[in-house]
């Protein structure tokens, strides 16, 4: 694509953020799910992947699908400043998507988690490695979280044990909407770490080449009976 | 003498998330499953008596009087009906109603549906409700919950005869490879012992839930339902069902002190032990004549304790059995075909009967390939109520 003077001037200015090294973490099912940053040529898949949980209102895959698809579309057409996609693929097949922004030196802004597979705490391990990458790659103090379902609030306020920032508002707040913002701090992420994050790295070539290309679900348990190309 | 009774029809829905549906109609679902199971919806008619198994409606959805209303969804009216609670062994406990009516001759045909929706609210509050079941003053109120109460039992029975977390890992990996067969399971994902107790990564994916139980040592929060059709078997109505009836050999009920400290050993199981030997003396068998078991395991602490309690193994052997491969299905004595409630799930209310159907799945041979026990002739069902104080056990017969 030709960067004209009027698509440079609508580009956010980007900052150098360090690369997330590729992980890889066995499933309590025992299948390999290698964690790695997203290329923005795999943008296509990614938006693939999420459409057809578009209207899935259970579990509020709606609104998480929505936003998180235009995350990736803002990402790719460079639209959002210092994004970045973390994927987490088995066998290549993608099982979890996360989007996030690296705002400054010292904040993070989680945007959001989203599980394909479920049963296997994918989207557990995706969100711990979105705040690995926050915290321990990207050096930032503190990183700036949301839910905007239940199993997020749960997963991630209680969990997580957060900080309720709400009442600093609008001093501190999310760029989601005005929900009330937690926050993860470096002193958390110590505390949490040895218990919410793994994985191994690096990752052997052989296991890391089965996620180089990745494949769209064919199917969903979100979405019974629906296949893909049907 | 008493008549004979059997089970001629079953029904069972997928357990899992069902929070987008009514409770009542949850439990209609199973219900109508086992009258097509028994021959046809027609015969809702020929039903004398309707039990319904549920510990708390009132809670969860704020729903009561789920008999009446589920005679009147399913357009059974004027046939008696009332609601069984019995903490999570209601289901249990109404099917020995069921069995009571017909015994006493006050019904032929009897309807034991039984369900729970426990995901309309969230998880830690479901903890909450089915913590009320607990001693007020002695237990709840101290901040105890279920999970909570397992981790100190798993603690002391580790510490008094040398089981270790990986033990109980194998017997989440043997439950979690049975429930992958089985249609109605809730997680139907097998695991591994690498995965969760052996590798690397098994600290964070396996995490602790009331230290030393974990995530894979702990049941889902399901919803669902099951039902069961009981019949006098020398009655002439039982000629209008299709399936031949499976027979209800042996039932016990015994409980034990509500408050867990008043036991001499919080790690005996009284009401187990003492509930299983009525069965068994009811059906004139022993322990060596079980083909195969449902063990109440909401903790896998519980399969391996009840184990112990109804005679399969010794008091602290167990886990030894389990190493060795007894309790698989192949094994000397399969427990939780069905993937027990560790991994096809515990909709409190409608566990009793899910075991039951499972028992009766096995016994006419209808399991899912790669989970039928051989040529089972008894199927015995543990279920427990409060933290081991009320607890049923039936056994079954392939005559």
């Amino acid at each position: 694509m030709a960067i004209d003077e009027l698509e440079k001037k609508l580009r956010p200015p980007e900052a150098q953020m360090a690369p997330y090294p590729p992980k890889v973490i066995t499933l309590a099912s025992g299948e390999v799910m290698v964690v790695r940053e997203c290329r923005r040529e795999e943008a296509g898949a990614l938006l693939g992947t999420v459409y057809p949980l578009l209207g899935v209102s259970k579990d509020y895959y709606d609104i998480v699908a929505a936003r998180m698809y235009s995350e990736i579309l803002g990402w790719f057409r460079y639209r959002v400043a210092n994004e970045f996609v973390i994927v987490g693929a088995i066998n290549g097949e993608i099982a979890g998507i996360v989007t996030s922004r690296h705002v400054d030196g010292k904040t993070g802004m989680s945007l959001h988690t989203l599980t394909i597979k479920r049963g296997l705490r994918v989207g557990a391990q995706l969100f711990a490695a979105k705040m690995e990458h926050h915290i321990e790659y990207l050096k930032e103090e503190e990183v700036h979280i949301v839910a905007e379902s239940p199993i997020g609030f749960k997963r991630w306020m209680i969990e997580y044990e957060l900080e309720d920032r709400s009442a600093q508002y609008p001093a501190v707040r999310h760029e989601l909407g005005g929900v009330p913002t937690f926050t993860l701090t470096r002193r958390l992420w110590d505390a949490v770490r040895p218990v919410k994050c793994t994985g191994t790295r690096p990752v052997a070539p052989e296991v890391l080449k089965t996620a180089d290309k990745l494949r769209m679900p064919s199917e969903y348990v979100q979405l019974p009976g629906w296949k893909r190309g049907d | 003498m008493a008549p004979r009774v059997g089970i001629v029809g079953i029904g069972h829905c997928r357990f899992g998330n069902s929070s987008d549906y009514d409770l009542v109609d949850v439990i209609a679902y199973s219900a109508n499953d086992a009258l097509q199971d028994a021959g046809g919806l027609e015969l809702r008619k020929q039903v004398d008596q309707v039990f319904v198994g549920n510990m708390a409606a009132g809670m969860f959805n704020h729903v009561t009087s789920a008999a009446s209303a589920l005679v009147s969804r399913m357009d059974m009216e004027p046939v008696p009906a009332e609601l069984i609670e019995n903490g999570p062994a209601s289901g249990a406990s109404a099917i020995r109603m069921g069995y009571m009516a017909i015994a006493s001759g006050m019904a032929d045909v009897v309807l034991v549906a039984a369900g729970e929706v426990m995901r309309s609210v969230s998880g830690w509050e479901a903890t909450n409700i089915v913590a009320t079941m607990s001693h007020t003053e002695a237990e709840y109120n101290m901040g105890l919950t279920l999970p909570g109460f397992a981790g100190m039992f798993t603690r002391l029975y580790m510490e008094k005869y040398g089981m270790t977390e990986r033990d109980l890992a194998l017997v989440a990996v043997k439950d979690h490879a049975n429930g992958a067969l089985n249609k109605y399971s809730h997680v139907q994902i097998p695991v591994t012992i690498d995965a969760i107790a052996d590798g690397e990564s098994a600290n964070v994916v396996n995490n602790y839930v009331a230290e030393p139980l974990r995530m894979y040592s702990t049941c889902p929060i399901s919803d669902g339902s099951a039902a069961v059709i009981l019949v006098n078997m020398d009655s002439p109505k039982a000629k209008l069902f299709r399936k031949k009836a499976i027979r209800i050999a042996g039932m016990g009920a015994a409980t034990d002190t509500h408050c867990v400290h008043n036991r001499k050993d919080p790690l005996v199981l009284d009401a187990v032990r003492l509930s299983s030997q009525m069965a068994y003396k009811m059906a004139g068998i022993g322990p060596a004549d079980i083909s195969f078991a449902e063990l109440h395991d909401a903790f896998v602490i519980f399969e391996l304790l009840n184990s112990e309690e109804v005679g399969f193994f010794e008091r602290g052997k167990s886990f030894i059995g389990v190493r060795n491969h007894e309790t698989e299905i192949g094994g000397r004595i399969p427990i939780n075909t069905s993937g027990g409630l560790k991994a096809k799930g515990h909709p409190v209310g409608a566990t009793g009967v899910s075991q039951v159907v499972e028992l009766v799945r096995q016994l006419r041979g209808e399991a899912e390939e790669g989970r039928q026990v051989k040529d089972p002739k008894y199927g015995m069902a543990v279920n427990f109520g409060g933290f081991g104080n009320n607890v049923i056990t039936t056994i079954l017969a392939k005559d």
